[in-house]
């Protein structure tokens, strides 16, 4: 009795030592990259970021002009609205046109169904790269090259094949008797959608909500292809990637910018982690 | 209310039949229980009623309407299922007024007829609760009352009590008769429960592999089995079959095995006539065969000795296996017998109630 209860004991501080060790890890560089913005150019200059801690109380000196002059002179405040502007609509484009898709290809019943579903999920293993010449080719035809709308096309793209897939996978998940009992009570396929699968589908919604926002937010090489480097579109991925060309040694301009750009990702992690962390556990365990 | 004739229905899966030439009256107001093994086609064709599938070939009446292209909203019909399909996200009273709203019915008739029928099933005091913070035959009620507020022509039920346990399943079983009585709305109710099927429906429709066995009032199913399959299917414990022979002796038809020959009464023996010397299968019912110390009164020549094999005793009765050479048979007898496993004792069967069927097509011959 007693060892087994050591043992278990032993092993959840393990676990927990190790897990702790895992993230330290992982925040060092971005408690680095928090001090460095605040801190003024000379500081950074003459000694480490991790010296503040040494005299937090007495020399250590902060600042936000490193956040002021980003935003203002920059372009980083125009690039930050840019990037709002490119994963909003590419986040919820995808995701409605998948949610109609995968309630139609699990509950419809239309020709060519399966067919239909087995081309949406070979389209999975397409590399993105492959279509970018072909795309962009037509994208210039249509004078779509460089516009916002361009490139909201092109994450939906690219955002819908793995979208519809788990979409699909949940949707067709659920009972079939209340779909059945939906259609007897008098809901039209539609309603039927909006009332009942819409709502219990919130967790997968909201998974795929945190994995489009960030895949978008995040990307780059979709955004220079599809809109190139022009600030009054560029992302701010690419205003920052443009920055370490001009200010490479200025680290705290540098550093400013990035954390900007990581807050919206932050805030959407942790207003969704809830449904996030459930979302994966409906997806792998039946109920 | 209303008639439902279902003519020659088929319904075929790619190339699995799973409903054949499926043909029935059922009259208004009747309690018509579906009953069979799972994968007979049972639920297959209450779908087939409900619209929810799409039959092969064949008609579909509900009242004087061919219903056959008509959507499962547009049937008047409801539907209760195993699993209670109720609306996860849905508290009860919209569970219950989900249908009503969609029918555009007035507010203030939705709120009397879900609270009115709420009462009539006893969950008045669960309206605003979600169908997870409700126990297992709280939710069924839910789901009865969903589909009673429609006030439909008809109900389906699809195995509802299936999935509650033993004591609450008895219990809802007559609640659901009851609340038939009282409403007499022509119900359709499918289960593979044969205990179930005997004690509620008005007729018992056996099936099996997509095909109907027979049709008929649960009594009469269970004393007239039209075949094998319908014998052994009805009944708990089950009818002992035996193989054996038919014997002619002294004017007298016996039917032999091994270790038996007992003697069939004169009147059904006339039926016999083509089986002399030929095999056939004879069928006894459990409480068919007694053992001779109880019973004093019986039939000569219907006698044979069997050793005790397993001792079942449940309080009424005993359920006593016994074994007579190669033939092994359940007897269920009075609960004071004294017999223990490896006695061995003199039985009776009820020849007069006996049945033989044919070795070929199992059909019953009496």
């Amino acid at each position: 009795m007693m060892t087994k209860r050591t043992g278990r004991i032993l092993s959840r501080v393990l676990l927990h030592t190790t897990v702790i060790f895992i993230a330290f890890l992982w925040l060092i560089p971005t408690v680095g990259v928090l001090v460095t913005s605040f801190r003024p150019a000379q500081d950074v200059g003459n000694s480490g970021w991790w010296t503040v801690f040494e005299n937090i109380f007495t020399s250590a000196r902060f600042t936000l002009m490193n956040y002021k002059l980003v935003i203002s002179r920059l372009g980083i405040g125009r690039a930050f609205l840019n990037s709002f502007i490119i994963t909003i609509p590419s986040t919820i484009i995808p995701l409605v046109v998948a949610l109609f898709a995968a309630y139609a290809l699990a509950w419809m019943r239309f020709f060519a169904r399966p067919f239909i579903f087995m081309v949406m999920i070979a389209l999975l293993v397409v590399p993105l790269q492959l279509t970018f010449i072909p795309i962009l080719y037509i994208f210039n035809k249509l004078s779509l090259a460089g516009t916002f709308p361009g490139i909201w096309l092109a994450h939906t793209g690219y955002g819908l094949p793995l979208a519809i897939y788990m979409l699909y996978n949940f949707i067709s998940g659920l009972p079939e008797e209340i779909i059945d009992s939906a259609s007897i009570d008098g809901a039209s396929p539609f309603y039927t959608f909006l009332r009942i699968v819409l709502p219990l589908s919130v967790p997968i919604i909201a998974s795929l909500v945190i994995f489009q926002f960030l895949w978008v937010w995040n990307d780059l090489l979709v955004a220079l292809i599809y809109l190139g480097g022009t600030p009054d579109v560029a992302p701010i991925t690419v205003q920052i990637s443009s920055l370490v060309g001009s200010y490479g040694q200025d680290w705290e301009l540098l550093t400013a910018a990035v954390f900007i750009s990581i807050i919206p990702s932050i805030l959407v992690f942790f207003g969704l982690q809830r449904y996030f962390i459930r979302g994966i556990l409906t997806g792998s365990i039946k109920g | 209310m209303a008639e439902v004739r279902l003519k020659s229905v088929t319904k075929a899966f790619g190339k699995v039949v799973a409903v054949k030439n499926f043909s029935l009256d059922i009259k208004d107001g009747e309690f018509i229980i579906l009953v069979g093994p799972s994968g007979c086609g049972k639920t297959t064709t209450l779908r087939t009623i409900a619209g929810l599938e799409e039959v092969t070939s064949g008609e579909i009446y509900i009242g004087d309407r061919l219903v056959n292209d008509v959507p499962p909203k547009d049937r008047d019909i409801a539907m209760v299922f195993q699993n209670y399909a109720l609306y996860p996200h849905m508290d009860v009273y919209r569970n219950m007024s989900f249908g009503l709203r969609l029918r555009k019915v007035p507010k203030s008739d939705i709120d009397r007829i879900v609270k009115q029928t709420a009462e009539l099933l006893g969950i008045r005091e669960l309206l605003d609760r979600k169908p997870k913070e409700l126990s297992g035959g709280q939710r069924q009620r839910v789901a009865l009352g969903r589909a009673i507020v429609r006030n439909p022509k008809v109900f389906l039920f699809d195995e509802p009590l299936s999935n509650l346990d033993a004591k609450l399943r008895i219990a809802m079983r007559a609640e659901l008769l009851a609340l038939h009585q009282r409403l007499k709305t022509t119900t359709i109710y499918v289960t593979h429960d044969q205990m179930e099927a005997m004690t509620m429906g008005d007729r018992i429709v056996v099936m099996n592999e997509g095909v109907i066995q027979q049709v008929d009032t649960p009594q009469n199913v269970y004393d007239h089995p039209i075949n094998k399959y319908v014998a052994g299917f009805i009944g708990s414990p089950a009818m002992n079959f035996v193989d054996c022979v038919i014997a002619k002796k002294n004017g007298n038809i016996y039917a032999r095995t091994k270790g038996m020959s007992l003697r069939i009464p004169p009147d059904k023996a006339k039926l016999l006539e083509n089986y002399i010397d030929k095999e056939a299968i004879l069928g006894i019912r459990p409480e068919h065969i007694q053992d001779t110390q109880t019973v004093k009164d019986y039939e000569p020549e219907t006698t044979f000795k069997a050793s005790i094999w397993v001792v079942e005793p449940l309080g009424s009765e005993k359920i006593v296996h016994i074994k007579n050479e190669d033939s092994d048979l359940v007897a269920r007898l009075d609960p004071h017998v004294t017999f223990q496993p490896g006695d061995t004792a003199e039985f009776t069967a009820r020849m007069d109630l006996a049945h033989i069927f044919d070795k070929e097509t199992e059909e019953t011959i009496f």
